[in-house]
C-alpha cells in the first residue's frame, strides 16, 4: 500500500499560485502568430424558418474582413452532433432556433469579426415555431423516442391505495454560466493537420468532428487544452461547434483562426440544462410510504437530439433519489422545441428526476400534516429489503439513514422546526422554512463504454515527473488530485510532478471530463502507469542491488533498498544508465458495471455517492424575496482525495443548485427570443447569497465500498442536488400561509415572482 | 498634445493615436499583452474585468493623497484613465512572493478554475487598502461586482477576512500605496488644460466644459460610462464625438446648500450615496444594492438620473424627496423638478448642448416617513422589477399632510402614482387609507411583462409595497427581510 500522506491530504489547487496572480493562461491568453484572424458567427434571429437566402456582401466588404464560411465552405461534413447527426456547424437551409449559427466571418480583429457578422442580410420564411413543452406534448413533437421504464403494478396499487395524490411541476433550465466563454483556436500545420486549442470537457470529440468538418481522419487533428474557466457540462458538446468552424475557416485561409464567442452570443447559441414538466400520481399509505408512483418526464431538448438521450435516462435512473419506489411506472418524453438544443449541465438530468421525488414526497407529508422528514426516512432505501433501484440495480452501499441521523442532530433540526413553527405563528409577514433533503447520486456513465481512461508518465532521469492523462481541468482539481495520485504511488513530494495540457496526441480515445468520473477513471489509469513503472524500477533494482523486492521503498523523495537509502533522482538515473524503460500508460475500465438501454435494466453504476442538507430560509410574503439563511451539509465523498477540494466542490455545487432553483430564470419572449442572455439579466448567485450560517462537513469513516482510486468517491455533480433542500425550505415557508394540510404550487425557479404567486394562491388572493 | 499619459508598475506609459472608445481591458490585454484581467461578459456584470484606479483625491482639506478604487476595465474608455495609476492583478507580486490577498486566496483555496480569480483579487486588493481590518459584511460588500461559479464564495469571504492579518508586503502595502512617490507620480502628469484627442476632450473646468459644448453641442457627453461603455462592447455602436466631464472640477463637488444636498454631474455614486444616506438613512439599501462597487466608482448619480432608464433606481427615491435637476446650457441654468425630467420613453427634457450640472435633495422634513424599496431576482446587483419609493409627511395629529409615491420598473419613465397618492392625502394613517392607496394605485400604471417580471407581479408587488411601508411604521412585527429578526434560540 502506498503512503497515503499526499493522497487525502487538503493541498491547494496545482495552479492557485497561477491563478491569483493572473499568470495562468486560458486559451484567449495564448500567444498567437500576427496573421491570426479573429471570427464571429452571425446567427438568426427567428425561432424558426425556411432561409430564401444569405446575403453576406456587407459583410465581406465590411472592414477587416478576410474571410466568411457557408455550408458550402465545409469540405467534409457539416455537423457538430455526436451522436444523432443534427446539429448543423452552419445552418443551410432551415433555422431552427433563435440564436441559431448561420455563417462565420473572419476578420483582422474580434471587434471587426463581430461588427461585421451583424451585417448580413437574411431572406426568411418565418413558419409556426414549437416554443414549450406543452406545445411540443400536444404536437408529440420529439427529438428522440420516448422511453418507458416499468416496475410492479403501479397502476393498480395507486387505485387501491389508502391515499392518492396527482400533480404537477415546472423545473426551470440554466444557462452554465462558466465565467470563460466559448472559445476555439484553430492553427494549420504542414501536410493538412491541424492544431486546436479548445477549451473543451471533450478534446477527443472535439478532434473528431474537426476530422470529419475538415474530410481529415483523426491522426491529422491534435486538440489541447491546459485548462477551462469552468465548464459544468456546457463544454461537454458544445466547445466542437467553434472548433469545427475556427477549423473551417483556417482551412479556407491558411491562417490561424480564434472564435470566441462573446457572452450574449454564447448564451443564445448554446445549449443549458433541460427544464422539464412532470406530472405524477402517487398512492401512499396512512404513515405517508409510497406504495405506487406513475410519473411522466417532459424535457425541452430544444432542436435537436445532442446529449438529450442519455440527459433524461440519467432523470429517469434518479426519480427515485434515496427512496424505495415497488411499484413505479416512469414515461420519459424528450421534446423537440424551437429552441436551443440542451446539452450536459452538472447532474445530467438528475437534479431533475431527483425533484420529482422530492415534491411527491413533501405533498405526501403536508397531506399527512407529518414532518417531511419524518415522510423522507419512512421511505429511505432499506439495507437488505427493499434495496432494488427501478432500474434494477442493488443498492449495496447505503449511508443514507447513517447521514440523515447525524446531520438531523448536528444541525439541531427538530429544535429548529419547533422555534420556526412558533415564529409563523406570530408573525404575518415574514414567514421561515426549513427542509431536510437527501441526495444518492449514480457513479459511471450510464453508456458502459465510456468507463474508460488513459495516463502517459514520464519520469525524465533528473527524478521529475511528467503526467498527462484524459481528463481535463475546468478548476474542479481533477489535475492536483491526480498528481497527488502519481506522488504517492511514486513516493515523491508534489513538487516533482508537473501536470499538462489534455492533448490528444498523448492519450487518445478518452472520455469526456464528465460524469463526475474525472478523477475515479484518471486517477486509477495514472495509478497504473506510476505502478508500471515502479515495478520495472523494483524489479531491475532488486536484481542489481541483490535486495528483495518487498524490501525496496519509495517515500518522500527517497527511494529505500533495505537499510540504505538514495534520492528518487540519482536511482532514476541509474536506472536509465541501465536502460530500464522510464515512460508508461496506464488504462483503467470501471469493472462491475453493465446496462442495456432499452430496457432500462443493469448496473450502469459503480457505486453511489450521497449526501443531505438542511436549509432554512426566511421568505418576504408581500414580495415573495427568500434569504437563504443556514445551511447544514453532511457530503459523503468516501475516503476523500483531497478534502479541501471536496469541500470546494460541495459548496460550490450547493450555491450553484441554490442558483438554479431559486434565481436563475431563462426567460423567452413569445417569438422564441431568449432575453436573459448576459449577467444584467441572468442573476447567478453572488458572495450576499451564501447563508452567513453555513456547516458543511465530509461524511468521516466511510470508505468506498467499492475499489476505486483509494477509495474515494467523486464528488462533481452530486452535491449540486443538496440544494433541493433550498428549494423545500422556501415551500416549507410558503406551506406557512395557508391552511394545515395544504400543498404549495410553487414551481423552480422560486424567484421572488413564482414564490408570491404561490402564496397569494395559498391566501386564495391569486390574481387573474 | 493628443496623447494620454498614466502610471502602470511606477512607469508613466503614453499612448497615442488611438481610437477614444477602446477600454481599459482592450488596452491591457492587447497592447500591454497583460492578460490576467480577464472578459466575462463586457457589460460591467461579472467583475472578471475588475482592475483598481488610483487618482489624486483633493476632497478632503487636509491636503492630497491617492485615492484607490475598484472599477470595471470591460465598459470603461481608456482615455478616462488619462493622469491615474492602473494597477492590475499583475502589479501587486514581488518577485515569487505573493501580494497578501493573493496569498489569503490561496491558503483559503478560494479559487477553482481560477477565470473569476483576478477580478476578485483587485476587488479585495482595494478592500485592503481601503480597510485595514475588514469584517464580513465589508467583504461581501467588497465582493459584489464579482461573479464565481465554481467555489460558492465561501473561500473568498474567508481570504477578504484572512488578508489583512497576514505579514505588510514589500510591493503595495496601505504605506507603499499612500506614499510621497506615488502621489508625485500623479501629481506630475496633471494637466493644466484639459486633454483634446480626436473625437475625445476632458475639459477641467466649467469654463471649459462650455467651450468645448458650445463648438460640439452634438457630442455625447460621458460621465461614468457605465452605461455608454455597453452601447460599444454590446451594441457595436460607433459614438459621436465625446466630451468626458470626469475631470471637471466644478462638477465633482457635493454641497450642502440651504436646498438640501446639491450633487455635481461628475460626483461618483459611491460618494453621492454616502452623502445621500448620511441625510436620508432609509435610503441604505438602496444605495447598497445599486449596481456593485466597481460600478458605483465609477457611474455617476447624474449620469443614471440624466440617462432615464425606466428601470434606474435613483429615481423614484429622488422623486419622492423632492428632488430637482440644475440644467446648464451655455451660461443658461434653469431648474426643473426631476419628475417633470422624464417625458417619455427615453425622452427627457433635455435641449442639445444641455447638460445635466447636479441634483439638488432637499433635506428630511419633520414628521417625513420616508423609503426606498427594491424588489429584483438577485439580491445583490440586479435591475429592480419594480422600484417603489414613498414620502410621507404626517401631521401631529396623524394625517397625512402630503405624499409622495415613485415607481421604477411600472412605466416607459420613473413616475409618480397620482391615484394613490390622492387616496392617501387629507386622510388619516391608518390600514384603510393604504388600502384604498393600494386599491387606486392599479388604475395608476399598466405595468408590462419582461424577463425581469410580469405585469401581474409588478402591480401586486407595487401595492404590497404600500402595505410593507405602513407595517413597518407602525408595527412592531418585521415587514421586510432586511429588518427580521432570528427566532430565538436559532440561527443565532
Amino acid at each position: 500500500m502506498p503512503t497515503a500522506d499526499i493522497a487525502g491530504s487538503a493541498l491547494r489547487h496545482e495552479s492557485a499560485h497561477l491563478h491569483v496572480s493572473g499568470r495562468a493562461l486560458y486559451c484567449d491568453d495564448i500567444p498567437l502568430p500576427s496573421n491570426t484572424l479573429h471570427a464571429a458567427f452571425g446567427l438568426s434571429r427567428v425561432a424558426h424558418a425556411h432561409i430564401r437566402s444569405i446575403d453576406l456582401s456587407a459583410v465581406t466588404a465590411a472592414a477587416g474582413v478576410i474571410a466568411t464560411a457557408l455550408p458550402a465552405d465545409v469540405p467534409g461534413e457539416n455537423n457538430y452532433g455526436s451522436s444523432v447527426h443534427d446539429d448543423p456547424i452552419f445552418t443551410d437551409t432551415q433555422v431552427e432556433f433563435a440564436g441559431q449559427p448561420m455563417f462565420a466571418v473572419a476578420a483582422a480583429s474580434y471587434a471587426q469579426a463581430r461588427r461585421a457578422a451583424a451585417l448580413a442580410k437574411i431572406d426568411y420564411e418565418e413558419l409556426p415555431a414549437i416554443l414549450d413543452i406543452r406545445s411540443a406534448l400536444a404536437a408529440k413533437s420529439y427529438v428522440l423516442n420516448s422511453r418507458h421504464l416499468l416496475r410492479g403494478d403501479p397502476q393498480a396499487v395507486i387505485a387501491s391505495a389508502p391515499h392518492r395524490l396527482k400533480g404537477t411541476q415546472q423545473i426551470g433550465g440554466q444557462d452554465h454560466f462558466y465565467l470563460e466563454g466559448q472559445i476555439a483556436i484553430a492553427l494549420p500545420q504542414e501536410d493538412g493537420a491541424m492544431l486546436i486549442h479548445s477549451s473543451t470537457q471533450h478534446p477527443t470529440e472535439v478532434q473528431h468532428i474537426v476530422a470529419h468538418a475538415l474530410k481529415r481522419r483523426a491522426h491529422d487533428v491534435v486538440v489541447q487544452c491546459r485548462r477551462m474557466g469552468g465548464g459544468f457540462g456546457g463544454k461537454e458538446s458544445q466547445p466542437a461547434l467553434l472548433a469545427a468552424a475556427a477549423a473551417v475557416l483556417a482551412n479556407k485561409t491558411g491562417r490561424p483562426v480564434k472564435l470566441r464567442m462573446d457572452r450574449d452570443a454564447d448564451m443564445l447559441a448554446t445549449g443549458k440544462r433541460h427544464d422539464f414538466i412532470v406530472d405524477y400520481d402517487v398512492g401512499f399509505d396512512d404513515e405517508g410510504r409510497v406504495l405506487a408512483l406513475s410519473v411522466m418526464l417532459a424535457a425541452r431538448c430544444g432542436y435537436s437530439a445532442d446529449l438529450s438521450g442519455p440527459v433524461n435516462d440519467r432523470a429517469i435512473c434518479h426519480v427515485d433519489n434515496a427512496y424505495f419506489l415497488e411499484h413505479v411506472e416512469i414515461i420519459s418524453h424528450r421534446c423537440k422545441t424551437n429552441t436551443v438544443s440542451n446539452t450536459a449541465f452538472r447532474g445530467f438530468g438528475g437534479p431533475q428526476g431527483m425533484m420529482v421525488i422530492e415534491s411527491v414526497l413533501d405533498d405526501i407529508a403536508r397531506t399527512l400534516g407529518r414532518d417531511p422528514l419524518d415522510v423522507r426516512r419512512l421511505n429511505f432505501y432499506g439495507h437488505d429489503t427493499r434495496n432494488l433501484t427501478p432500474y434494477g440495480q442493488l443498492v449495496e452501499d447505503n449511508v443514507i439513514p447513517l447521514i440523515a441521523d447525524q446531520l438531523e442532530a448536528s444541525s439541531g433540526y427538530r429544535e429548529r422546526r419547533q422555534a420556526i413553527s412558533a415564529w409563523n405563528a406570530a408573525n404575518p409577514t415574514i414567514k421561515r422554512g426549513i427542509a431536510l433533503t437527501p441526495v444518492k447520486f449514480g457513479i459511471s456513465f450510464n453508456a458502459t463504454f465510456y468507463n474508460q481512461a488513459g495516463a502517459l508518465l514520464h519520469i525524465y532521469n533528473d527524478g521529475t515527473v511528467m503526467l498527462n492523462h484524459g481528463g481535463t481541468e475546468m478548476g474542479q482539481g481533477l489535475y492536483t488530485k491526480v498528481a497527488q495520485v502519481v506522488a504517492t504511488e511514486l513516493g515523491l513530494p508534489l513538487s516533482a510532478i508537473r501536470v499538462s495540457a489534455a492533448d490528444t496526441s498523448k492519450v487518445p480515445n478518452t472520455s469526456a471530463t464528465a460524469a463526475s468520473s474525472g478523477s475515479d477513471l484518471n486517477g486509477k489509469a495514472a495509478q497504473a502507469a506510476a505502478q508500471t513503472i515502479r515495478a520495472r524500477l523494483i524489479a531491475w533494482a532488486s536484481e542489481a542491488h541483490q535486495i528483495p523486492a518487498d524490501k525496496i521503498r519509495f517515500d518522500n523523495g527517497v527511494v529505500w533498498l533495505g537499510e540504505h537509502s538514495i534520492s528518487f533522482a540519482k536511482f532514476v538515473a541509474q536506472a536509465y544508465q541501465a536502460r530500464v524503460s522510464l515512460s508508461a500508460t496506464g488504462y483503467y475500465r470501471t469493472p462491475k458495471i453493465h446496462w442495456d438501454s432499452s430496457k432500462l435494466w443493469g448496473r450502469p453504476f459503480f457505486y453511489f455517492a450521497y449526501g443531505a442538507a438542511v436549509s432554512e430560509v426566511a421568505v418576504d410574503t408581500l414580495t415573495g424575496e427568500t434569504q437563504l439563511s443556514r445551511v447544514d451539509i453532511l457530503h459523503d465523498v468516501g475516503r476523500s482525495l483531497n478534502p479541501a477540494l471536496d469541500i470546494g466542490q460541495i459548496e460550490g455545487g450547493f450555491l450553484q443548485g441554490a442558483g438554479w432553483l431559486t434565481s436563475e430564470e431563462l426567460w423567452w419572449n413569445a417569438r422564441g427570443e431568449l432575453k436573459t442572455h448576459a449577467p444584467s439579466t441572468y442573476k447567478i448567485p453572488t458572495a450576499r447569497d451564501w447563508p452567513q450560517q453555513a456547516h458543511v462537513a465530509l461524511l468521516q469513516h466511510e470508505p468506498n465500498r467499492e475499489d476505486t482510486i483509494y477509495r474515494s468517491k467523486a464528488v462533481g455533480e452530486p452535491p449540486l442536488m443538496l440544494a433541493m433542500s433550498v428549494f423545500h425550505a422556501i415551500r416549507d415557508a410558503v406551506a406557512a400561509c395557508g391552511a394545515p394540510n395544504s400543498l404549495p404550487e410553487l414551481h423552480a425557479p422560486a424567484t421572488p415572482e413564482a414564490v408570491l404567486r404561490a402564496i397569494d394562491i395559498l391566501r386564495g388572493e391569486a390574481l387573474a | 498634445m493628443d496623447r494620454i499619459r498614466f502610471v502602470i508598475d511606477g512607469e508613466v506609459r503614453t499612448v497615442e493615436r488611438f481610437d477614444p472608445t477602446r477600454t481599459v481591458l482592450e488596452y491591457l490585454r492587447e497592447t500591454e499583452g497583460r492578460c490576467g484581467t480577464k472578459e466575462g461578459c463586457a457589460e460591467g456584470d461579472c467583475g472578471a474585468c475588475t482592475v483598481v484606479l488610483g487618482e489624486i483625491d483633493d476632497r478632503a482639506g487636509d491636503g492630497e493623497r491617492v485615492r484607490y478604487r475598484a472599477i470595471n476595465s470591460c465598459i470603461r474608455f481608456l482615455p478616462t484613465i488619462d493622469g491615474k495609476e492602473l494597477v492590475t492583478v499583475e502589479s501587486l507580486r514581488a518577485g515569487d512572493a505573493l501580494h497578501p490577498v493573493q496569498q489569503a486566496m490561496v491558503d483559503a483555496h478560494a479559487s477553482q478554475c481560477g477565470f473569476c480569480t483576478p477580478g476578485f483579487v483587485m476587488s479585495l486588493f482595494a478592500l485592503y487598502l481601503n480597510n485595514p481590518a475588514p469584517q464580513r459584511e465589508a467583504v461581501v460588500e467588497s465582493l459584489s461586482g464579482n461573479l464565481c461559479r465554481c467555489t460558492g464564495y465561501r473561500p473568498i469571504i474567508d481570504a477578504g477576512g484572512g488578508m489583512a492579518s497576514l505579514p505588510s508586503p514589500a510591493r503595495w502595502s496601505r504605506e507603499d500605496a499612500h506614499s510621497a512617490a506615488r502621489l508625485q507620480a500623479l501629481i506630475g502628469l496633471r494637466r493644466e488644460q484639459g486633454l483634446t484627442l480626436p473625437g475625445y476632450c476632458a475639459p477641467r473646468s466649467l469654463d471649459e466644459l462650455q467651450a468645448a459644448l458650445a463648438l460640439r453641442p452634438q457630442a455625447l457627453l460621458l460621465a461614468g460610462g457605465t452605461d455608454v461603455g455597453l452601447w460599444v462592447t454590446k451594441l457595436l455602436r460607433d459614438l459621436p464625438e465625446i466630451i468626458y466631464l470626469g475631470e471637471v472640477a466644478e462638477l465633482k463637488r457635493i454641497e450642502n446648500t440651504a436646498e438640501g444636498l446639491r450633487i455635481g454631474a461628475a460626483v461618483a455614486l459611491t460618494d453621492a450615496w454616502q452623502a445621500l444616506v448620511a441625510a436620508h438613512p432609509p435610503m441604505a439599501e438602496l444605495a447598497q444594492r445599486f449596481a456593485s462597487p466597481p460600478v458605483r466608482n465609477s457611474a455617476t448619480l447624474c449620469g443614471n438620473l440624466a440617462n432615464g432608464s425606466p428601470i434606474g433606481d435613483a429615481m423614484p427615491a429622488l422623486i419622492a424627496l423632492g428632488a430637482s435637476l440644475e440644467l446648464r446650457r451655455g451660461s443658461v441654468t434653469r431648474r426643473l423638478a426631476l419628475q417633470d425630467f422624464y417625458l417619455g420613453y427615453q425622452k427627457k427634457d433635455l435641449a442639445t448642448g444641455e447638460l445635466v450640472a447636479a441634483v439638488i435633495v432637499p433635506a428630511p422634513v419633520a414628521g417625513q416617513r420616508f423609503a426606498c424599496y427594491k424588489l429584483s431576482k438577485r439580491n445583490e446587483q440586479d435591475i429592480s422589477a419594480v422600484c417603489v419609493a414613498i414620502a410621507v409627511d404626517v401631521s401631529d395629529d396623524g394625517r397625512i399632510r402630503d405624499v409622495r409615491i415613485a415607481c421604477g420598473g411600472m412605466a416607459a419613465t420613473p413616475k409618480r402614482a397620482p391615484g394613490a397618492e390622492a387616496a392617501l392625502r387629507g386622510q388619516a394613517w391608518s390600514e384603510a387609507s393604504f388600502m384604498s392607496a393600494i386599491a387606486a394605485l392599479d388604475a395608476d400604471f399598466q405595468p408590462l411583462s419582461d424577463m425581469r417580471a410580469s405585469s401581474a407581479y409588478r402591480a401586486r408587488a407595487a401595492g404590497n409595497l404600500l402595505r410593507r411601508f405602513f407595517l413597518e411604521h407602525g408595527s412592531s412585527a418585521p415587514a421586510a427581510l432586511r429588518t427580521q429578526q432570528a427566532p430565538a434560540g436559532v440561527s443565532a
